[in-house]
């Protein structure tokens, strides 16, 4: 019993960090109706800029913790959505208008460039970060297991948690968000009613950007060690995190993320943890097969 | 009262490959009027209205359309700023509503603009200011006052793609007016009504234009809606402008009665 519940501790965490990718998945796909395969890559790239950004505070002598993690957050955020805004300006705001699948090609190209650019500026060696938040406290007893949750874990759920419903406010509340659900359903008319198309498409991939940029943080304090290439596993993930909760759909995103964190938490608790990745890719399949539009997604209506 | 010059289509061309679409096309739109647009299938109405908002980029000429003193190039601004900068609003053939948003969101999606500039670009909303709470209130209330006027206030929460074909039509008039335009363009608003429908939504062009004083541009296939409610008329065949007067004149006009009916005596 207690066994168990230290995985469900686990694996909320790791499903708290895939969630924040799986959104940024999410609402790229819902207003441009193509997936991002270069968000993985937006992904990495936030946790690089994080692990630059703190080595750099720690050159300047800011030491102080809650500081240092709070600058760290906000450069990486905005950082890494330049570079979400980029990869729009560049794979997708070309080519829109363009045969369906173009644009998934260029943006599985931004995903191939960013990868060897940061191989190429960084190495391909892994980079490494000391743990900086140690400790954490005890959940219970229980079976003669103790259930702890550290710290971060903690930090990690509650700033994840904290970001989701700043963003769903921005959808819900905001007329950005407005202009997003319009955009979604159809372009030309959104843009005849005076909304400015480009921007509203741009500012999703910002904000999709940003919370990746979160979730680089978070694995960089959670595990210490990045490399060039975490992206593309990170990111096929958080995929099917936003396919399984309903692609499209903002808490369905977060849905979905936490279950596959939960899913690998508990495989790897109970069976082989090598085979991990296996149970999360047959949960795709699966959801493909059966329940194809997710857990909270709309049926595609077929329009007549 | 005199007349004030709204939109100048100045020499509008647009060619498709070897096809030409519209030819030389030179007419002005009034303040305070509405001013038909009319001829056979394929003469080149609906083109005229994308030249005006921005999906096409006419192959030469300009449209120019004049509001506050102001001149907007038509032809060279982005589709967004048609909308907001110029104020220029249309409706299509094909009813276009966002289908998936109540009738409510529609009309208050349709007031963005103004939305976006009170909430401080965002920040209002996200922040709970009174100003940007204000404006949702202000655009909501205004909003129903349009779903009053087109009896559509008990059905404001329902899904738009819901509601019959006739209702549709008027609902998306009513979304454009919500942009506050100075030019309507309005595509075959009565395709597909029956006559009373017809008649009924006659009537609103007019309240339209008399209650907010904007130009309407207006391409209809009905002439009992044409000629009933036009202030002046422009033919349109094969591109060419074969008449552009008082729909009385219109009706008695050879070339006109020649477009329609083809030669006498072929």
């Amino acid at each position: 019993m207690g066994y168990f519940l230290q995985q469900l501790v686990n694996g909320l965490t790791l499903g708290a960090i895939y969630a924040l990718i799986a959104i940024g998945y999410t609402m790229v796909y819902g207003i441009v109706g193509m997936i991002n395969f270069a968000h993985g890559e937006i992904f990495m790239i936030g946790a690089f800029i994080s692990l630059i950004f703190f080595v750099v505070l720690g050159v300047l002598g800011v030491t102080w913790l809650p500081l240092a993690l709070l600058l760290v957050l906000l450069l990486a955020m905005a950082l890494t959505a330049v570079y979400g805004w980029a990869v729009e300006r560049i794979a997708y705001r070309p080519l829109r208008g363009s045969f369906r699948l173009a644009p998934l090609i260029s943006a599985i190209g931004m995903s191939i460039f960013l990868q060897n650019y940061v191989l190429l500026v960084q190495g391909a060696h892994e980079k490494t970060l000391p743990p900086m938040i140690t400790g954490g406290f005890e959940l219970m007893q229980s079976g003669g297991f103790m259930v702890s949750v550290s710290w971060l874990q903690l930090i990690i759920v509650g700033v994840t948690l904290l970001l989701m419903v700043v963003f769903t406010a921005v959808i819900q509340l905001t007329p950005l968000g407005r202009a997003q659900r319009a955009t979604e359903q159809d372009m030309t008319m959104a843009a005849l009613l005076g909304i400015d198309v480009d921007r509203t498409i741009s500012l999703t991939f910002v904000i999709g950007a940003a919370l990746a940029a979160v979730a680089g943080l978070m694995v960089t304090l959670q595990y210490g060690v990045i490399d060039f290439f975490i992206g593309f596993l990170a990111g096929v993930k958080a995929f099917t995190a936003a396919v399984l909760g309903g692609i499209g759909s903002l808490p369905g995103a977060v849905l979905g993320g936490l279950l596959i964190g939960l899913i690998e938490a508990l495989w790897s608790g109970y069976c082989p943890s090598e085979y991990k990745d296996v149970a999360v890719y047959a949960v795709l399949i699966l959801v493909l097969m059966f329940r194809p539009t997710g857990l909270l997604g709309r049926p595609e209506v077929e329009k007549v | 009262m005199t007349r004030q010059s709204l939109l100048a289509v100045e020499n509008l061309s647009m060619r498709f490959g070897g096809v030409v679409a519209v030819d030389d096309l030179s007419f002005t739109a009034y303040r305070r009027e509405i001013t038909a647009i009319i001829g056979p299938n394929g003469a080149g109405k609906t083109t005229v209205f994308n030249c005006l908002t921005g999906f096409y980029r006419p192959t030469g000429g300009s449209l120019v359309l004049t509001q506050d003193d102001r001149n907007f190039q038509l032809e060279r601004l982005k589709g967004y700023r048609i909308a907001r900068d110029a104020g220029v609003a249309r409706t299509f053939q094909n009813v276009r509503l966002f289908a998936g948003m109540t009738v409510l969101e529609n009309l208050v999606v349709a007031q963005h603009v103004a939305l976006t500039r009170a909430s401080g670009y965002n920040l209002g909303g996200l922040l709970g200011l009174k100003r940007h709470q204000d404006a949702e209130r202000a655009a909501i209330v205004r909003a129903r006052e349009w779903l009053d006027l087109i009896d559509l206030t008990g059905r404001a929460d329902e899904v738009a793609g819901n509601l019959p074909y006739g209702a549709q039509r008027k609902l998306e008039i009513v979304r454009a007016m919500c942009t506050g335009p100075r030019l309507l363009c309005v595509d075959e608003p009565a395709a597909g009504l029956n006559p009373h429908e017809s008649a009924d939504l006659a009537r609103f062009l007019v309240l339209i234009r008399d209650r907010f004083g904007i130009g309407i541009l207006l391409i209809e296939h009905d002439m009992t809606v044409v000629m009933g409610i036009s202030d002046h008329v422009i033919v349109l065949n094969y591109g060419k402008k074969v008449a552009d007067a008082s729909p009385a004149e219109v009706r008695r006009d050879p070339a006109v009665i020649k477009a329609y009916l083809g030669e006498e005596g072929d």
